[in-house]
C-alpha cells in the first residue's frame, strides 16, 4: 500500500471534472421532474449531445460553439418527447425509454465519421490570482469553463425554484396540473419549456463527456452515466442542493476508487468498485428522511379537457 | 366443399410454399454477438471487420447478422436465442461473458453451430477459439520495461478472468527482464467498454506516476488521456488504434479474426464443421503487432521485432522458465515452458507483482 502516491491536489481536482456530466443531466432532469414530467430518455439525450458537440467543435475548431451545439442537440431532441407525450399525450415511461433507445442509435449514426478524430482542446480557465493559491488555487480555480457553468447551473435553478414566480409556477404545474391549469397558466407550455431545458443540459453533459473528459467520440460513450443522472435526481429527492451532493459523491467515489486500486489500497477490488453507487445512495437515502417526496403530478398525463 | 376445407387447404399450401421457399433459400446465415458497440475502435470493432470480411469472401451465398451491446449474463442468452430463431446456421460470441449462454443456448439448438471466443467450454455443436494475446503482450512488455523512466507501468485491467491475468503476467515478466526495477500499478474496471471510466483509470495512474499505460479494456479512451498527460505512452489493444500514432501509441496488438471466421465459415458450407478449440498466436497470424513507431529509441525496437520473430518462430515461448508464482513456490523450471492447460486456468501472479488477483 502506498497512499502516498495519492496526489490529494490532483485527485479532488478530477472529482470536480469527473462529477460536472452527471450534475449537469442530473439538474436538467430535475427541472424536468418538477415540472411533473418523467423523461427516462436522460440517456439518449445525453450521447446525442455528445456527439452534436463533437461534430461541431471538430468542424469549427471551437469547443465552446460546440457545447451550444450539444445543447442544442439534445433540446432539439427533447423537444421530440415533447411532442409525443404533451401534444399526443403518449406515456411518458415508454416515450423516454424510446427516446433513449432512438438517441444511442442516431448518435451512432451521426457518429460514423468521427471515430478517432481528436476534438480542439478546451481551455482551463486560468484565473490569476486565485489560481494561484497554494491547494485551493488548483482545487478550484483552474478548471475549463463548463465546471463553473454546472455549478451556477445549480445555484441558478435552486434560487429560481424557491425563490422566482416562474419556480413557483413551474412547481404548481408538476404538483397538480389540474389547478395550475385551473388558475390559467399554460401547462403543456411550461412543461415543453421544462423538457427542452432538461434536454438542453443532458446535452451539454454529453458534450462535456466527449469534448473533455475523455476526449474523443466512441459510440455508446455515455455508458449509463444518463441512468445514474436520474438515479440521482430520485434519490436526492428532487432537491438541487442534494442533487450537486450526490454527483460530487459519486464522481468522487468514483475516482477516489480508482486511485486506491492504482495505491494498492488492502480493501477488496470488489467492494471498491461497488462503492460510488453504494456511498452516494447511503448518504442521500439517509438524508431523504425528511418529507420529501416526489412532484405529485410527476409522470401523469395532462389534457384540459379532464 | 365447405369453407373450412377451402381455408385447411389454403393453409397447407402457403405452408408448402414456405416450407419450399426455406429449402430454396441456400444462403448460409451467420450471427455475430458483439459485447461493445462496433465503433469502440478496439475488440467488437475488429470482430466486425471479421464480419465484414466474410460478407465480402463469400458475396451473395452468405448473410451476416450482429448484434452489439449486448451485456454478459442472462440478457445474452436472450439474444443468442433470438439469433437461433431466426435462423441464423452459424453463431459467433465475442466476449468471455458469453461462455454459460453459449452453452445453454446451443444444448437447445442442436443443429446450430456455435462459436465462442476466448472460453474454455465445448460441446458437439460448440467451438472455442482465442488468439495468443499474451505473446504481444510480452513485446509490449519489453518496450514498457525499456522506456519507462518512473520505472511504474499502468495497467487498466477488466475482469479478474484467466485471459486478463495472463496478460499482466507476460507485460510484467518481459518488463522486469528488460527493467529489474519496473512496478506494475494495476486497475480493476470490471467493464470492457466505458469510456469515461477508462480514462479516469488511466488519469489516476498517470497522476500516480506511471508513464507507460497498457489497457485490457476496448475503447481508446485511455490513449486519449495518455495524450492529454503528454510524455505518457500507450499501446493500442485489440485494434491498430493508429490514430494516436505515432505517441502516445507507440506499438499495438492487432487481433484478425478474418482468416478464422472465413474458414468456419466455409466450413460450415461444406458441412465439415467439427467443434474444436482454436488458440493462434503471431505465427498464424491471429495476433498482429502494430507498427512500431519512431517515438521507441531504435534499439528498443529492434529488440522488440526480433522478440516478435521468435516468438512467431516458434523458438521463443513467454513463458519460459525458470519463473516462479507470486506467493514464492516453483511454477517452471529452466529451460520448460507452460502447458495451454495452465495457461488458460491462469489464476495466479507471477513472482514481483505487488498486487492482489480480486477473487
Amino acid at each position: 500500500m502506498d497512499l502516498g502516491s495519492i496526489n490529494p491536489i490532483l485527485l479532488l481536482a478530477s472529482i470536480m471534472a469527473a462529477s460536472t456530466p452527471i450534475l449537469l443531466a442530473a439538474i436538467g432532469e430535475l427541472v424536468v421532474e418538477r415540472a411533473g414530467v418523467l423523461n427516462l430518455g436522460v440517456e439518449g439525450m445525453m450521447i446525442t449531445g455528445a456527439i452534436c458537440g463533437f461534430a461541431v467543435a471538430v468542424g469549427t475548431g471551437s469547443p465552446a460553439t460546440g457545447f451550444v451545439a450539444g445543447a442544442a442537440g439534445g433540446a432539439v431532441l427533447s423537444l421530440l418527447f415533447a411532442l409525443l407525450t404533451q401534444v399526443a399525450l403518449a406515456n411518458h415511461v415508454a416515450s423516454g425509454l424510446a427516446l433513449t433507445l432512438f438517441g444511442l442509435g442516431l448518435s451512432a449514426l451521426l457518429g460514423q465519421g468521427y471515430v478517432g478524430v481528436k476534438p480542439p482542446p478546451t481551455a482551463r480557465l486560468d484565473i490569476p490570482v486565485l489560481g494561484d493559491i497554494p491547494v485551493l488555487g488548483p482545487i478550484l480555480f483552474s478548471h475549463d469553463l463548463m465546471v463553473y457553468v454546472a455549478l451556477a447551473l445549480v445555484a441558478v435553478v435552486w434560487a429560481m425554484l424557491k425563490y422566482s414566480r416562474a419556480g413557483l409556477i413551474l412547481r404548481a404545474v408538476g404538483e397538480n396540473h389540474d389547478a395550475a391549469h385551473a388558475l390559467g397558466y399554460k401547462v403543456v407550455r411550461v412543461r415543453v419549456l421544462a423538457i427542452a431545458f432538461g434536454g438542453a443540459c443532458a446535452g451539454l453533459g454529453g458534450a462535456y463527456l466527449s469534448l473533455v473528459r475523455v476526449p474523443q467520440w466512441t459510440e455508446g460513450m455515455t455508458a449509463g452515466a444518463g441512468w445514474i443522472a436520474l438515479a440521482l435526481v430520485v434519490f436526492a429527492s428532487w432537491k438541487a442542493g442534494r442533487v450537486l451532493l450526490g454527483a460530487w459523491l459519486f464522481g468522487g467515489v468514483s475516482v477516489l476508487q480508482l486511485n486506491l486500486q492504482a495505491a494498492g489500497v488492502a480493501i477488496p477490488v470488489e467492494y471498491l468498485s461497488m462503492s460510488p453507487y453504494l456511498i452516494t445512495i447511503v448518504v442521500l437515502v439517509i438524508m431523504s428522511a425528511d418529507k420529501s417526496r416526489a412532484p405529485a403530478s410527476l409522470g401523469r398525463i395532462f389534457h384540459a379537457s379532464q | 366443399m365447405t369453407l373450412k376445407s377451402i381455408l385447411t387447404g389454403a393453409v397447407m399450401a402457403l405452408g408448402l410454399g414456405t416450407t419450399a421457399a426455406v429449402a430454396q433459400d441456400d444462403k448460409t446465415k451467420v450471427g455475430f454477438i458483439y459485447v461493445g458497440p462496433i465503433g469502440d475502435g478496439g475488440w467488437t470493432y475488429e470482430h466486425d471487420q471479421g464480419r465484414l470480411a466474410v460478407e465480402e469472401h463469400f458475396g451473395d451465398r452468405v448473410e451476416t447478422v450482429y448484434q452489439e451491446s449486448v451485456p454478459e449474463g442472462a440478457d445474452a442468452t436472450r439474444a443468442i436465442t433470438q439469433m437461433a430463431l431466426n435462423g441464423a446456421d452459424l453463431i459467433f460470441t465475442t466476449s468471455f461473458g458469453f461462455m454459460e449462454p453459449t452453452i445453454n443456448v446451443a444444448k437447445k439448438f442442436p443443429n446450430v453451430k456455435f462459436e465462442h471466443a476466448t472460453g474454455f467450454k465445448t460441446a458437439p455443436n460448440v467451438s472455442t477459439y482465442s488468439a495468443r494475446f499474451y505473446e504481444g503482450r510480452a513485446i509490449q512488455g519489453h518496450i514498457a520495461g525499456k522506456m519507462t523512466e518512473s520505472n511504474i507501468v499502468g495497467y487498466i485491467a477488466s475482469y479478474p478472468i484467466p485471459e486478463v491475468i495472463r496478460g499482466i503476467n507476460s507485460a510484467f515478466i518481459h518488463a522486469r527482464k528488460a527493467n529489474p526495477d519496473v512496478q506494475f500499478k494495476i486497475i480493476w474496471a470490471y467493464t470492457w467498454f466505458d469510456p469515461a471510466k477508462e480514462a479516469d483509470a488511466a488519469t489516476a495512474l498517470i497522476e500516480q506516476g506511471a508513464d507507460v499505460i497498457l489497457q485490457h479494456t476496448d475503447s481508446t479512451a485511455p490513449q486519449a488521456a495518455a495524450e492529454k498527460a503528454g510524455n505518457v505512452i500507450s499501446f493500442g489493444q485489440a485494434s491498430d488504434m493508429a490514430e494516436y500514432k505515432p505517441s502516445p501509441r507507440v506499438s499495438s496488438i492487432i487481433d484478425n479474426w478474418k482468416p478464422y471466421y472465413i474458414a468456419r465459415t466455409q466450413a460450415v458450407i461444406d458441412g465439415t464443421w467439427e467443434s474444436q478449440q482454436t488458440w493462434d498466436g503471431i505465427g498464424p497470424g491471429m495476433v498482429g503487432i502494430g507498427e512500431i513507431t519512431d517515438a521507441v529509441p531504435a534499439d528498443v525496437k529492434e529488440e522488440a521485432l526480433a522478440l516478435k520473430a521468435s516468438i512467431a518462430a516458434g523458438e521463443y515461448h513467454p513463458f519460459t522458465g525458470p519463473l516462479k508464482k507470486q506467493d514464492g513456490s516453483d511454477w517452471l523450471a529452466e529451460g520448460e515452458t507452460a502447458d495451454d492447460g495452465t495457461l488458460l486456468g491462469m489464476n495466479f501472479y507471477v513472482e514481483g507483482l505487488d498486487a492482489e488477483i480480486p477473487q
